[in-house]
């Protein structure tokens, strides 16, 4: 397993890692979630010995790498845009390193079908990753860092290159294709969907540090603080009297702050709070309504499809439990 | 050339004319650079052919071949051959590590070295030939070698010159190369060793190439550094067709060779176009920030110092031998400077042909810039149709046939072509600086498109349409892009001038001369105080030379001296 301890990375005086301690079992798939620059990039080229630590330690089941060269330390990095070699075919690209460990022939061409059929994409042996379109790169990359079973896959946001449709069908290949090898990867990303696509475990980094660490669920439902809330997709924070009022509504018990996402309140002719309409947008599942609601303010809601909510509307709303994270601040 | 418009453009009559009004406005802004060149490089160039081939005014080819035929022709064409291969050969082997250690590491004072790295490069051959001799010679720090004189001499001196072209060109494109790739093949596995193997190499493959294929070129048609070295001996191509010329007054002889020359170097030329064609996967990408130096890099930092130091030994002789006096130091060779020699070696004083090398300089400086701005637009610009393409392209390899053709030959085209109505420019003061200005428009040329051509064409659309005209567009997008690069080639045209010797040598007039022809004549008169001058005036134009090199370099122009 992966143990980070204190890690500190920093760019002449400024700190692009600072102090950070993760744990990673085998097997599992974890997911360092932040916004650009804050540093989530630096840490996994630390990992993979591209950056020199400036304090703290990065070990391997017990042993630490600080004296291991990149080469030597078994992880496969994955860049965001793939970095397939321009000049080698897919099927080079893809047996890179097991020409490296002067694989017999044989053996390569075997395991390079086998990982091209694991990607999808058989028969493309020789083509020139310049004839590839980006999904395919990705794909081809990916094979490629599978090839020699590393005992780590570093993804360095796999998917935020591709566009939308190819990104939602090449994550659920991608979380396959790694259960089913079994491998152990440590993955960065700003995309909190392409996180919860792809992780079991989720680390949120923000300036250099990690916030709040856990199994994804845990995170998602009990974000640490505000900023942490609004980047993991939580639509507004309320406090005080507002958080108050919502959490009476759903018989919760009181708390200082609460998060809510978009679809946390529903329109229901039984729900207990009072709210006016202001704007409502139809989609393909739902209308969403920006509504005034008694005692806490201008808030997002739901109403079924075809329930004629117009702006000025009066309803009544209910609170989804499901949908909102008590937030453990205090004023 | 065939330029007619309607031929080179195929297209329906029924749609608007549009294609053909552009190409037709190409052809009339190319029309003054073709001109130019036309008038003063086809010229000359065919008149000396014409020499070869035409004998009592009748066409008779079989001469040249007589002359080709000739047992000392082989051996001077096998000795340019040879000393060009082995002195590329080792320009790329010891330039290669220095590439790596001047961009990739962030070792101190390496602009400082890379800025430095330029002046081997423009300093005028006929310096370098003195300062291989001092260091060689009997007498020199390296005597006891017994190099003097001999073919290894040459191919010193062909190193010196062009290691930095090597450095440079290469290290500019290993200085933008992504270091991703690597990265990624490190980490599935690859030792230093490897991916400088299997990854970095193959991308650096077209800048390697490319330098080395010009590096050939440079070597091949290297003069002022053989004539000075290799004397009567040892005689290239270009040396011979000097030689011949001079003082053999075979000009038929002369010209054959040139022929040949021509020949192989287009040949030449058009394989460097072609491998250059090949996408250079370095082209246009962010510069890479250095990174700092490990143990690991010991290997490469100590063979870049040892090859610096190389570099800087036939200097620092050069410089002390101008220095030294009888049996003590002073300044007394330079105060010689003021006087026209001993034994009367020279028709005016040193100091005077300073001046003129400066004069000439300035007039070739204008002459190439202007033509090559008004070029480096005409084939950068966008073509909106094939015929357009075809004439752009048709231009530019125009343009770039005074790199293939040695200023000797020039030289001595001048000197048979111009010399008569209608254009007798035997006494004109601008013979010569016409002569440099064309050994020095590739190299503006060179300068100048990439920037215009990196330029995105969107922007000039942008421009366009918020309202801009054609000029405007031009003084909004390119201007501010272009000024830079157009004061670096000011700055090379410059230099390049002041050490033009090949075509110079024939043209400039004894009571005329410039600096690198005076530095010539010195080092060939007997007299002690003679060879002291030629020291001295040697640093002069090494540090004239330096100073406005390094003054480009400061202008911090990407890209500037890669060709």
């Amino acid at each position: 397993m992966l143990a980070l301890r204190d890690v500190t990375v920093r760019y002449g005086d400024a700190t692009a890692v600072d102090d950070v301690s993760l744990d990673l079992a085998s097997g599992q798939v974890l997911a360092v979630l932040g916004p650009s620059g804050c540093g989530k990039s630096t840490l996994l080229r630390a990992v993979a010995g591209l950056e020199p630590l400036e304090s703290g330690s990065i070990c391997w089941d017990g042993e630490d790498l600080a004296g291991t060269p990149t080469h030597k330390r078994g992880f496969a990095l994955m860049f965001q845009d793939g970095q397939l070699f321009a000049h080698l075919t897919v099927a080079r690209n893809v047996a890179y390193a097991l020409r490296l460990r002067r694989t017999p022939a044989a053996r390569v061409a075997a395991r390079v079908r086998e990982l091209l059929d694991l990607v999808g994409l058989s028969g493309y042996d020789d083509r020139l990753p310049g004839t590839l379109s980006g999904g395919e790169r990705q794909r081809v990359a990916l094979a490629r860092a599978l090839a020699v079973e590393p005992r780590l896959i570093l993804l360095d946001e796999p998917l935020s290159a591709l566009d939308a449709t190819l990104r939602e069908r090449l994550a659920g290949d991608l979380r396959s294709i790694l259960h089913a090898a079994g491998t152990t990867a440590l993955l960065v990303t700003h995309d909190h969907e392409e996180a919860f696509a792809l992780a079991d475990r989720l680390a949120v980094m923000r300036g250099g540090r990690v916030v709040q660490q856990g199994a994804i669920d845990e995170v998602w439902r009990e974000p640490v603080d505000e900023e942490t809330a609004l980047f993991l997709g939580y639509a507004r924070v309320l406090r005080d009297a507002a958080a108050r009022r919502v959490l009476d509504a759903a018989a919760l018990p009181p708390a200082y702050a609460v998060a809510l996402r978009r679809s946390a309140l529903v329109v229901d002719d039984e729900g207990p709070l009072r709210a006016v309409v202001e704007s409502a947008r139809v989609t393909p599942e739902l209308v969403r309504l920006v509504v005034g609601a008694e005692g806490v303010g201008s808030v997002d809601a739901v109403a079924p499809l075809g329930g004629r909510v117009a702006p000025g509307d009066e309803v009544s709303l209910r609170v989804d439990v499901t949908r909102l994270a008590v937030l453990a601040i205090t004023p | 050339m065939s330029l007619d418009t309607p031929g080179l453009v195929p297209r329906p009559a029924t749609r608007p004319p549009r294609a053909a009004r552009r190409v037709a406005g190409l052809l009339a802004i190319a029309a003054a650079p073709v001109l130019v060149l036309g008038v003063l490089f086809v010229l000359p160039v065919a008149g000396m052919v014409a020499e070869g081939f035409v004998v009592d005014g009748r066409f008779a080819p079989g001469a040249v071949l007589d002359v080709l035929a000739r047992p000392r022709v082989h051996r001077v064409a096998w000795f340019t051959v040879w000393t060009s291969g082995v002195a590329t050969l080792l320009a790329v082997v010891l330039g290669l590590p220095a590439a790596y250690a001047l961009h990739r590491l962030a070792l101190p004072g390496r602009a400082v070295v890379r800025a430095a790295l330029l002046v081997p490069f423009v300093l005028p051959t006929v310096v370098v030939g003195v300062a291989f001799r001092q260091l060689l010679g009997e007498g020199g720090p390296l005597g006891f070698l017994g190099l003097d004189g001999t073919p290894v001499a040459i191919v010193c001196g062909l190193v010196f010159f062009n290691v930095a072209v090597v450095v440079r060109t290469v290290g500019v494109a290993w200085e933008s190369l992504d270091p991703r790739p690597g990265q990624a093949a490190a980490a599935l596995g690859a030792s230093p060793w490897q991916v400088l193997r299997t990854v970095t190499l193959p991308a650096l493959r077209p800048a390697i190439v490319g330098a080395a294929s010009i590096v050939f070129l440079f070597c091949a048609t290297a003069f002022g550094v053989v004539l000075t070295l290799g004397g009567v001996r040892y005689s290239t191509v270009e040396t011979e067709i000097y030689l011949l010329t001079t003082t053999v007054f075979d000009l038929q002889a002369a010209a054959a060779l040139s022929v040949l020359q021509i020949v192989v170097v287009v040949a030449l030329l058009a394989l460097a176009a072609r491998l250059r064609a090949t996408p250079d996967p370095t082209a246009q990408r962010a510069v890479a920030p250095a990174r700092a130096v490990r143990r690991s890099d010991a290997p490469v930092v100590v063979a870049t110092l040892l090859v610096l130091a190389a570099m800087l030994l036939p200097i620092v002789t050069l410089v002390l031998g101008s220095l030294s006096v009888g049996d003590g130091w002073g300044l007394d060779n330079y105060r010689a400077l003021t006087t026209a020699g001993d034994d009367q070696a020279l028709l005016v004083p040193v100091t005077t042909a300073l001046l003129v090398s400066l004069r000439t300089a300035v007039d070739a400086m204008w002459m190439a810039l202007l033509v090559g701005i008004v070029v480096s637009l005409i084939v950068t610009r966008r073509s909106h149709s094939v015929g357009e393409r075809r004439v752009r392209s048709t231009l530019d390899g125009f343009f770039m046939l005074p790199l293939g053709v040695s200023a000797v030959t020039l030289g001595f085209g001048f000197l048979i072509t111009l010399d008569r109505p209608p254009l007798d420019l035997r006494d004109s003061p601008l013979l010569v600086p016409m002569a440099q200005a064309l050994v020095a428009l590739p190299l503006v040329v060179r300068s100048l498109t990439p920037v215009l051509g990196g330029i995105d064409d969107r922007q000039r659309q942008a421009a366009a349409s918020l309202g801009a005209s054609p000029w405007r567009t031009l003084l909004t997008v390119d201007l501010p892009v272009v000024w830079k690069p157009v004061l670096a080639a000011c700055g090379f045209a410059f230099a390049v001038s002041l050490g033009e010797f090949g075509a110079t040598s024939f043209l400039a007039r004894d009571t005329n001369p410039t600096l690198p022809v005076v530095i010539f004549r010195l080092i060939g008169h007997p007299g002690e105080a003679n060879y002291g001058m030629a020291l001295a005036a040697s640093v002069v134009l090494a540090v004239v030379t330096a100073v406005v090199v390094l003054g480009v370099e400061r202008l911090r122009v990407p890209g500037v001296g890669a060709f």
